[in-house]
């Protein structure tokens, strides 16, 4: 099952990366630089939805206590940090031989970058907590803070770039009036991308429920 | 409604006394603000034609550092021999609790305040202390104290904490910073109209509400093993 | 709703402590699973167990400051899940930590933990338990500044500020000699409304045989023995002790 799984991933990615390199037109201005573009926009989704499981399993966990929940939060948090990341990283490589910065304080990169530092800290708080039980407490904790400060943050950023007359560079702006062969890529790179988070989710998960057995059988001394 | 209040009260009372007796967090937090001033001082090359320009940056990082450091502090007198268990156990809600220990925070952080803003007036000729720009410290830190309560009780628990409180407090506080540096700036500079500076008052009044709600909320699930 | 019904049922019974089909673990560590106890209302429980048998938990547990993942707790016909205030106000906790504040005198620590519990005539309780637990004449003394066996009789002297129906004691014995305990001793049973209802966790059999009006062994979260004081066995108890408590792990 896993197999088979992570061969349709493997098929999934392959194809994407022919589409990205080979089929996709280039882009007139940018040239080839701008394939980036179907690897820091997928990321960015990914990113997205990863920290709203983070969310949605923090809530569970908190309401029911069950170790399954705080899996899923803690997983899924692992994965948002690694896929912001690759925004991160991503974003300046592509703004640098286009726009001639590497980085701009443009409300989605720093949104974004306070969003990656939070959820570091939510890792943080798992590997420096006194015991298991309680990281898992704390960082739920924090999934569902992060989350609630998002729009404020946002709104924060935005405020601030127009009060600054920074340049707002529309790092997405360029999805619309886009080559239909570009929107096919894009959409397969989402999907590929999306294929690519469950299958790591589910993997990442299911070893923490491997874990989770060993410790279960090492007797845990929680009176002192 | 009294049985709320009296001990939230009980609590704060009992942390000023605590402070005023050993005045582990005022001195060094205190001296710690006037480094942060110093050191901008010599970074920045602070002149009274950049003051304007520079003061509220300055200033709120100096509040934000000092309030870090204080925060570190908090709790550290609950834990030397368990009297957090102590409080827990006594018959009053955790909200209680959290209104308890951020209202002495809440103090400890204005009194520091109010002691860095009078020494960076005389050290730079700054005149440009108003109510408006008062009341916006007020707010901001409403806002570093709550979320600075929670944070302080979570990395009390972890090791490492000195560092783990400041990594945890300043990500959520951004727009909290962010804020009240444009608001101040725009109150000191003047030059921003009263609809600009608003919109900053909103926010951190926001944020500020949220904050009261979901902090003592969080408080509560992080002290129920 | 169920659980509604099933508190107003329990309060009709002189239970003292109810405990039915608890469970705790950490993360994945079960602590304890399907815990039941009963104990009449007046009556001393003295709870013998190895570091790690979930004595500690049980007495965390049992004061609110864990929550259960399963079952329910009643002390004195309160649940702990509805109503933690009304059985925080009624029980008095002894843990390991003696739970003040270092720079604070004893009378202060006293005195706020008095506020806390909203207490009224404060002064005559505080210099009632002082001298209850011998130390009167450290009364303002900072708690940094006093022995470990001071400490933990001032803990004491604080369990029992609120003059508790309830007491749970967590190796109350550690840090105080035999001639404190002795004296310490009939202060803790009795509050003045009566017998209080009392579970102790203890590795001492001298002071937990003495102090027992029922005794239990807890091993890996279950009670693995349990028999009143006045039918006990000896002989047995004293296996059961060795192999419980005294045999490596």
């Amino acid at each position: 099952m896993r197999f088979l799984f992570l061969l349709v991933v493997f098929i999934l990615l392959s194809i994407n990366v022919f589409l990205i390199f080979m089929w996709a037109p280039t882009e007139v201005h940018m040239g080839h630089v701008q394939r980036i573009f179907y690897i820091h926009v997928p990321s960015a989704w990914i990113a997205f939805l990863a920290f709203g499981i983070v969310f949605f399993g923090s809530i569970q966990y908190l309401r029911t206590r069950e170790q399954k929940w705080d899996n899923l939060a803690s997983a899924s948090a692992e994965l948002g940090v690694v896929f912001t990341t690759l925004v991160l990283i991503t974003g300046p490589i592509w703004a640098k031989p286009v726009w001639g910065i590497w980085w701009t304080w443009d409300v989605r990169l720093t949104t974004t970058l306070v969003l990656w530092l939070i959820y570091v800290s939510y890792l943080m708080v798992r590997s420096y907590s006194g015991n298991h039980y309680q990281g898992s407490r704390y960082s739920a904790i924090l999934g569902i803070i992060g989350v609630i400060n998002l729009p404020l943050v946002y709104f924060a950023v935005n405020w601030w770039n127009s009060q600054h007359q920074r340049l707002v560079l529309g790092v997405g702006s360029t999805e619309s009036g886009l080559h239909p062969d570009m929107k096919t890529t894009l959409y397969f790179s989402l999907l590929a991308f999306s294929s690519l988070f469950v299958y790591l989710l589910w993997f990442r998960v299911s070893l923490k429920r491997t874990e989770d057995m060993v410790r279960q059988n090492v007797p845990l001394d929680m009176d002192n | 409604m009294r049985e709320f209040i009296r001990p939230i009260f009980v609590i704060a009372w009992k942390d000023i006394m605590l402070e005023l007796r050993t005045k582990d967090i005022m001195v060094s937090a205190l001296i710690f603000a006037l480094m942060v001033i110093v050191i901008f001082n010599f970074a920045l090359n602070i002149t009274p034609a950049t003051v304007e320009y520079l003061a509220p940056g300055i200033l709120w990082l100096a509040f934000a550092f000092a309030g870090v450091l204080a925060m570190g502090r908090a709790f550290i007198a609950e834990g030397d021999k368990g009297s957090l268990d102590g409080l827990l156990l006594c018959p009053v809600s955790r909200d209680a609790i959290f209104f308890g220990k951020m209202i002495s925070m809440f103090i400890f952080m204005v009194v520091i305040e109010s002691l860095v803003l009078p020494i960076f007036v005389v050290l730079f000729n700054f005149d440009s202390i108003s109510f408006n720009l008062i009341g916006i410290i007020f707010l901001g830190t409403l806002g570093f104290a709550t979320v600075g309560t929670l944070f302080s009780a979570i990395a009390f628990n972890l090791r490492s904490r000195e560092i783990m409180l400041p990594l945890l407090f300043f990500p959520v506080v951004t727009p909290i910073i962010i804020g009240v540096v444009e608001a101040s700036s725009g109150v000191i500079t003047d030059t921003v109209n009263i609809i600009g500076i608003g919109r900053w008052v909103g926010l951190i009044v926001v944020f500020d509400a949220i904050f009261l709600v979901v902090c003592p909320w969080a408080f509560g699930v992080a002290m129920e093993e | 709703m169920m659980r509604k019904i099933a508190y107003s049922k329990i309060q009709k019974e002189p239970l003292g402590i109810r405990v039915e089909g608890l469970s705790k673990s950490f993360g994945a560590a079960s602590v304890l699973r399907c815990f039941d106890l009963t104990l009449e209302r007046g009556k001393r429980l003295v709870v013998f167990g190895r570091n790690g048998s979930g004595k500690t938990t049980l007495l965390k547990l049992l004061s609110t400051r864990y929550r259960p993942d399963n079952g329910e707790i009643w002390i004195n016909g309160n649940s702990t899940h509805l109503e933690p205030d009304a059985i925080r106000r009624s029980i008095g906790v002894v843990l390991h930590d003696p739970m003040l504040y270092e720079d604070m005198t004893c009378k202060e620590n006293l005195r706020f933990f008095g506020n806390m519990f909203d207490l009224d005539d404060l002064s005559d309780r505080i210099s009632d338990v002082l001298g209850k637990v011998n130390l009167v004449s450290q009364k303002d003394q900072k708690a940094r500044d006093l022995s470990h066996g001071m400490q933990k009789r001032l803990s004491i002297a604080r369990a029992l500020l609120h003059d508790p129906d309830v007491l749970l004691l967590d190796e109350p014995e550690s840090g105080l000699d035999k001639q404190m305990l002795d004296d310490v001793g009939p202060f803790l049973f009795k509050s003045t409304r009566g017998n209080r209802t009392i579970v102790m966790a203890t590795h001492n059999s001298e002071i937990g045989l003495k102090w027992a009006d029922e005794v239990a062994f807890l091993s890996k979260g279950t009670i693995v023995y349990r028999a009143s004081r006045v039918d006990m066995d000896e002989g047995r108890f004293h296996d059961i002790f060795l192999e419980q408590l005294e045999s490596a792990p």
